[in-house]
């Protein structure tokens, strides 16, 4: 029994079909955590993204440190750098937060990379167009460059969409329940790991599936020449 | 000339070791309308990118409606101009660009009203009636709530006029308006170029290659050649009788 659902393994059907409902309490933290981490990801990135283009080195270098650092540095050790390190400091996280934070972090750095080659895309005409017309710098970057560089971060942005989900499985060595660490569990308990096991890889086709499908959704309603402005 | 509403005085610009001008020295009178005509390289569209504030200059003084537009007055002599003063005197100018550069994810509408609204500060009222106006100065009136993309090349490079004029600047300042268009796109273009010359007391600064069209609108046009004005004169006399060998041979290659 787990999360109150028993399991019925008089054959492999019904073994599955009685823990389907297991799995997808996984799945749901799964998803929670991709979606918090994607977030993280795409709001730090974006910092960094900023504080590199800064014109002042003192801001521009530590950051390109820092994310060069965390990019060459595997997600594992960010983990339990922040899992096993932090509370002896007397920062105390709950597992699933610490988790989520060390994925977003993780691809912070990557997602910083993605919106600079977005606003370096944008045109120079543009620039000195928004010049020509006196525009303020702001003013040019969140109603000129903005709105053409978000078309053309969007499908670099949903392969890291993917690639987090594909990472959440990471968090369960800090004890997050997510839809790996459950199907183990289930296994250990039952002496079965082939259906739970291939039921996650079933599920996680599933869920990459339907998360490409809405980024080339997304992409596809999209301008290429921008977000509308009338 | 007395008071030119444009005036280089010695200046000079160089990209690494290129001198692109030249000392250059170079005047334009209020009103005056002036082609600048010229091999490729030249110098010609710097000399409009220098006073849109595009480029910089390494030397010499660049003096609009009377004030210094890369320096401004300091305590102890001209210093290098601050971004407010830069934003100051840009207000004054206003530039058509050979590709248009119109701003794609924009309507025809938005695209004019932009600047107007959050540069000059206009009601959004008052800046659509400003474009309207304009739209139908430039013939595009039924084409407002169109995107860029969506329009002929023509048609997108009045846009670009119509947004420049709608920011009410003295000097307008054309570079190559007509380079990047097919042919026959670009009569109405000029068409409109000319209506604006003969209308308006506009000063007007344009490089071309257009040289019947430079011949009919200008009253003074100059023949540039390696960062220096090698010939300058009113447009009868420059295309009929140049006076250097350099303007024959660069007006009999193009002409022919």
């Amino acid at each position: 029994m787990l999360f109150g659902f028993e399991w019925d393994l008089s054959s492999p059907a019904t073994y599955a079909a009685s823990i389907l409902p297991i799995l997808l309490i996984g799945m749901w933290v799964t998803i929670q955590a991709t979606v918090i981490g994607f977030a993280v990801a795409l709001a730090l990135g974006l910092i960094w993204a900023v504080l590199k283009a800064a014109p002042f080195r003192v801001i521009s270098w530590p950051a390109s440190l820092m994310t060069e650092f965390i990019r060459d540095t595997p997600l594992l050790v960010q983990l339990f750098f922040l899992y096993y390190v932090l509370p002896e400091y007397g920062i105390v996280l709950p597992a699933f937060m610490t988790g989520t934070l060390a994925l977003g972090i993780q691809y912070s750095a990557y997602t910083s990379e993605v919106y600079r080659a977005g606003i370096e895309a944008v045109a120079k005409d543009q620039h000195e167009a928004a010049r020509a017309l006196n525009l303020s710098a702001s003013r040019t970057f969140t109603h000129i460059v903005v709105p053409q560089a978000v078309p053309r971060i969007v499908p670099a942005m949903g392969n890291y969409l993917v690639s987090i989900m594909k990472d959440v499985p990471v968090l369960s060595v800090v004890t997050v329940l997510e839809m790996l660490n459950v199907a183990k569990i289930v296994g250990d308990r039952t002496f079965n790991y082939l259906v739970p096991l291939s039921m996650v890889g079933g599920l996680y086709l599933v869920m990459t599936l339907v998360a490409s499908a809405g980024v080339r959704l997304l992409d596809g309603w999209l301008p290429k020449q921008g977000i509308p402005l009338k | 000339m007395n008071d030119p509403i444009i005036k280089f005085d010695k200046v000079i610009k160089r990209f690494g070791d290129l001198t692109v001008l030249d000392e250059l020295d170079f005047e334009v009178g209020r009103g005056e309308k002036v082609s600048i005509i010229g091999p490729s390289g030249s110098g010609k569209s710097t000399v409009l990118r220098i006073l849109m504030t595009l480029e910089g200059i390494e030397g010499g003084v660049v003096t609009v409606n009377g004030e210094p537009l890369w320096h401004e007055q300091g305590p102890d002599g001209l210093k290098p101009a601050s971004e407010a003063h830069l934003r100051k005197m840009r207000a004054q100018l206003g530039m058509v660009f050979q590709q248009f550069n119109l701003f794609p994810h924009m309507t025809v509408l938005r695209n004019i009203t932009e600047a107007p609204v959050k540069v000059l500060g206009l009601s959004k009222a008052e800046a659509r009636e400003r474009a309207e106006e304009l739209l139908e100065l430039v013939g595009l009136a039924d084409q407002a709530q169109k995107y860029p993309h969506q329009l002929s090349g023509g048609q997108q490079q009045r846009v670009g006029i119509a947004r420049a004029l709608a920011m009410r600047p003295n000097v307008l300042l054309f570079d190559e308006p007509t380079s990047a268009l097919d042919p026959e796109l670009v009569g109405e273009v000029l068409t409109v170029i000319g209506r604006l010359a003969e209308e308006h007391d506009l000063t007007m600064l344009l490089v071309t290659h257009e040289m019947r069209f430079a011949r009919e609108i200008s009253d003074r046009v100059c023949f540039f050649d390696q960062g220096q004005i090698r010939e300058e004169g009113a447009p009868e006399e420059l295309f009929t009788d140049p006076k250097e060998d350099r303007t024959r041979e660069f007006l009999k290659a193009v002409l022919d």
